[in-house]
C-alpha cells in the first residue's frame, strides 16, 4: 500500500438545495497530522462523517485506507477512530464500561478487551477513575475517555473533530500532547478546529475551509507565504552604528524597519539570519537576539479571511 | 450494489447492553410494579367472583383471565390497557436518547451498521417485556392454583399459553410504534406524548367512536339477521384499526373456548346468541380450531409489528447523524 491514508477527490454534499461541502479535494499521508480549519459550518464535521460512511456523498469520491466508505464502511471504521464534537458517553455507567460496549461492537475477545482497556485508560490517565461513573467527569476528562476509545481500537487513522473545544489551557496542552502521542505511534490524525493557536503546534499540514471550499491548503509555513506574501521575518536585536544600513545591504533582504532601539525587522525572500548575522559583527556590532517569525496561523487566517470578504462565523 | 459484511454484527451487544439497562433501571421497575399490583388485584377479584359462581364450568382455569369483578377490570382487558404503556414507557426515548446523549455517532463510527442498534434496542425492549409477561404470566397461574385448588387442563394451559404470545406481539406493535416515533421526533418528551396521545385514543377513543363512524358508512335499515351481522362486521372493521380490538378479539376467542365468531361477543352485548346451523350453542370449539378462527388477527398484530418496525427502519436510515 501507498503512503496515503485519506484520499478524498471531489467530496460534494448537498442537503435539499443547499451545498454543504463543495468539492473538496485533500490527501492524508501515512503518520500526518493533518488539520482542517475554519469558522463553524464551513463543512468541516459534513467532510468527516463523508469519511466515515456516516453520510452519504452526494458526488466525487474518498478512498480511506484504499477502502470507500460508502460501499465498504465496516472495513473504513475498523481501523478509523473517531472522537466526535463534544463526545458523549452513557453517563450511569462507568468509564469502564462505556469502553466494554464499544469493544464489544468493535468484536475483540473477551482478553484482549479487558487488556487493551486497561492499558487505554492508563495511557490517558483514567485507570484511577475507570470504575466510577461517566456522569461525574469534566469535559476534559469525557475528551481523554474518547481519545482512550480510539487507542484502544488499535486504528490506523484518527479522526478527531474540535477535540480541544470546550477546554481549559491545562486540558488542551494534555490533549494536544496525547495526540502527538498518536503520531509517534505512527497513527495518521485527521483534526478538525476552529482554535488556531494550538492547532498550529500540532499540524504538519492544514486546510482552511471557507463555506464549504478549502481555500487554502499545506504547511503553516507555505500559507504564511501565500497570504501574508512576505517570505521571512527576521528579527535582529544589536548594538552598533548603522546598522540598518549594513543590514539592508545583506543580499536577500527587502526592507529594513526599526522596530526600537537596536531593534530591527528583516522582511526576506529567504532565511537570512547566517548573514545578516555576519554583516552585524563585520559591522563591529554587538549581537543579542537573531530570530526568525514563523508565520502564525491566526495570522494567515484573519488576514485571507479579510481579504476573500467571508463572512466571520467562528 | 452489495454492501460489504451483515448487518447482524453488534447486534447481541447493543441487545445485551439494551436488556441490562432496562432490567436496571428505574422506569422499568416502577411499570413492573404498576402491572403486577393491578394484575394481581384483578386476579385476586376474579377469583373471588369464580369462588362465588356455582355453574359448572369445564375451563374455569381460563376465567382466571377473562373474569372482571367491579370495580377492576378482568385481567385480560388489563394487559390490553396497560401492555401498551410498558412498551412506551421502554421504547419513545430508544433512539432520540442517543442524539440527546450524543452518543450516536461515537457509537455509528464503530464497525457495525445502523441495523444493528435498531434491531438490537428492539429485541432488547420486547425480551424485557417478555421477561416481565413470564412471570406475570406464572404468578397468576400459581395465584390460581393455590388459590381455586385446581388443576388446569392442557387445553387450558395451552390456551393461557397461546394468551401469553399474542400478549407478547401485542406489546411488539407499541414497541415498534414507540420507536418509531422516537426516531421521527428528536426529543424524547414529544415522542413520549404523542404516543402516549396515540395510546389513548386507540385504545379509548377509539372502540367509542368507530361504531358512530362505521355507522355512516354502512348504515342501513336493519331488517334480517344478514342486515344486522353486515353492520356488525363493518363496525368490527372500524374497530380493527386500534391494535386493542384485535388483541381482545384474539383473547375472547382463545380463552373461551365457547366463542365460535369473533361477532359473539358484540352479540351477547345485544343480547342476541348466534346459532349456528349444526353447532350445539355453547359447544366447546377445539383449542386449534379457536386458534384458526383468530389468525388472521394473529397475523394482523404480527404484520402492524414488522410494518412500523420498518417504518422506524427506513427513517432511521435516512437520517443525518448529526445533531
Amino acid at each position: 500500500m501507498n503512503d496515503v491514508v485519506i484520499d478524498a477527490q471531489g467530496l460534494t454534499k448537498r442537503y435539499d438545495g443547499a451545498v454543504a461541502v463543495d468539492d473538496v479535494s485533500f490527501t492524508v499521508a501515512r503518520g500526518e497530522i493533518f488539520g482542517l480549519l475554519g469558522p463553524n459550518g464551513a463543512g468541516k464535521t459534513t467532510t468527516i462523517l463523508m469519511l466515515l460512511g456516516l453520510t452519504e456523498i452526494s458526488a466525487g469520491a474518498a478512498r480511506v485506507l484504499g477502502h470507500d466508505p460508502v460501499r465498504e464502511p465496516l472495513a473504513v471504521k475498523r481501523r478509523v477512530g473517531y472522537l466526535p464534537d463534544s463526545v458523549g458517553f452513557y453517563d450511569y455507567m462507568s468509564a469502564r464500561d462505556n469502553l466494554r460496549y464499544t469493544a464489544r461492537l468493535i468484536g475483540f475477545s473477551e482478553q484482549e478487551r479487558e487488556a487493551r482497556i486497561a492499558d487505554a485508560l492508563k495511557r490517558v490517565d483514567l485507570a484511577e477513575v475507570a470504575g466510577k461513573s461517566v456522569g461525574t467527569f469534566s469535559r476534559g476528562m469525557r475528551q481523554r475517555l474518547g481519545l482512550a476509545e480510539i487507542l484502544m481500537k488499535n486504528v490506523a487513522i484518527a479522526i478527531l473533530d474540535e477535540p480541544t473545544s470546550g477546554l481549559d489551557p491545562q486540558a488542551t496542552l494534555e490533549l494536544l500532547d496525547m495526540i502527538r502521542g498518536l503520531k509517534r505511534d505512527g497513527v495518521s490524525v485527521l483534526l478538525s478546529s476552529h482554535l488556531l493557536d494550538r492547532v498550529q503546534s500540532v499540524c504538519d499540514r492544514v486546510a482552511l475551509f471557507q463555506d464549504g471550499r478549502i481555500a487554502l491548503i499545506g504547511t503553516v509555513g507555505e500559507l504564511g507565504r501565500q497570504v501574508l506574501g512576505g517570505g521571512y521575518a527576521v528579527e535582529v536585536e544589536a548594538q552598533g552604528e548603522g546598522l540598518a544600513d549594513k543590514l539592508a545591504q545583506v543580499p536577500g533582504v527587502r526592507t529594513v524597519e526599526a522596530t526600537g532601539p537596536d531593534r530591527f525587522r528583516l522582511l526576506a525572500d529567504r532565511d537570512v539570519r547566517p548573514d545578516a548575522a555576519a554583516a552585524v559583527v563585520a559591522a563591529g556590532g554587538r549581537l543579542r537576539r537573531l530570530s526568525v517569525e514563523e508565520p502564525s496561523l491566526e495570522a494567515i487566517y484573519t488576514r485571507y479571511f479579510q481579504e476573500h470578504g467571508a463572512r466571520h462565523a467562528a | 450494489m452489495r454492501r460489504e459484511g451483515t448487518p447482524w454484527r453488534g447486534v447481541g451487544a447493543v441487545f445485551l447492553k439494551e436488556l441490562s439497562d432496562h432490567l436496571t433501571g428505574a422506569r422499568m421497575f416502577v411499570l413492573e410494579w404498576l402491572v403486577v399490583l393491578t394484575a394481581i388485584a384483578a386476579v385476586y377479584g376474579s377469583i373471588q367472583q369464580i369462588k362465588d359462581a356455582t355453574a359448572e364450568d369445564p375451563f374455569l382455569f381460563l376465567r382466571l383471565f377473562t373474569q372482571a369483578r367491579e370495580p377492576l377490570p378482568s385481567f385480560a382487558s388489563l394487559l390490553s390497557f396497560l401492555v401498551p404503556l410498558v412498551a412506551i414507557g421502554l421504547g419513545f426515548d430508544l433512539v432520540n436518547s442517543e442524539h440527546s446523549r450524543r452518543t450516536l455517532s461515537r457509537i455509528l463510527s464503530q464497525p457495525i451498521y445502523r441495523d444493528a442498534l435498531l434491531f438490537g434496542k428492539f429485541l432488547a425492549g420486547l425480551a424485557t417485556i417478555t421477561i416481565s409477561l413470564v412471570a406475570l404470566w406464572l404468578l397468576v397461574i400459581g395465584l390460581g392454583l393455590l388459590m381455586l385448588g385446581l388443576a388446569p387442563s392442557g387445553e387450558e394451559i395451552a390456551r393461557a399459553l397461546m394468551m401469553l404470545i399474542v400478549t407478547i406481539f401485542y406489546a411488539g406493535v407499541w414497541l415498534a410504534l414507540a420507536m418509531l416515533l422516537s426516531t421521527v421526533f428528536r426529543s424524547p418528551a414529544t415522542a413520549a406524548l404523542v404516543a402516549l396521545g396515540l395510546w389513548l385514543f386507540l385504545t379509548i377513543l377509539w372502540p367509542l367512536l368507530s361504531p358512530a363512524l362505521a355507522d355512516a358508512v354502512g348504515a342501513r335499515d336493519i331488517t334480517s339477521a344478514e342486515d344486522l351481522l353486515s353492520v356488525l362486521s363493518v363496525r368490527q372493521g372500524f374497530a380493527r384499526v386500534s391494535p386493542s380490538a384485535l388483541f381482545g378479539e384474539i383473547v375472547s376467542v382463545v380463552l373461551d373456548p365457547s366463542v365460535r365468531s369473533t361477532q359473539q361477543p358484540m352479540l351477547a352485548a345485544l343480547g342476541l346468541a348466534l346459532i349456528e346451523r349444526g353447532a350445539i350453542p355453547g359447544a366447546p370449539l377445539p383449542f386449534l380450531q379457536s386458534v384458526l378462527l383468530v389468525w388472521g388477527q394473529i397475523v394482523g398484530l404480527i404484520a402492524a409489528t414488522i410494518l412500523l418496525f420498518v417504518a422506524g427502519y427506513v427513517v432511521f436510515q435516512r437520517q443525518e447523524v448529526r445533531a
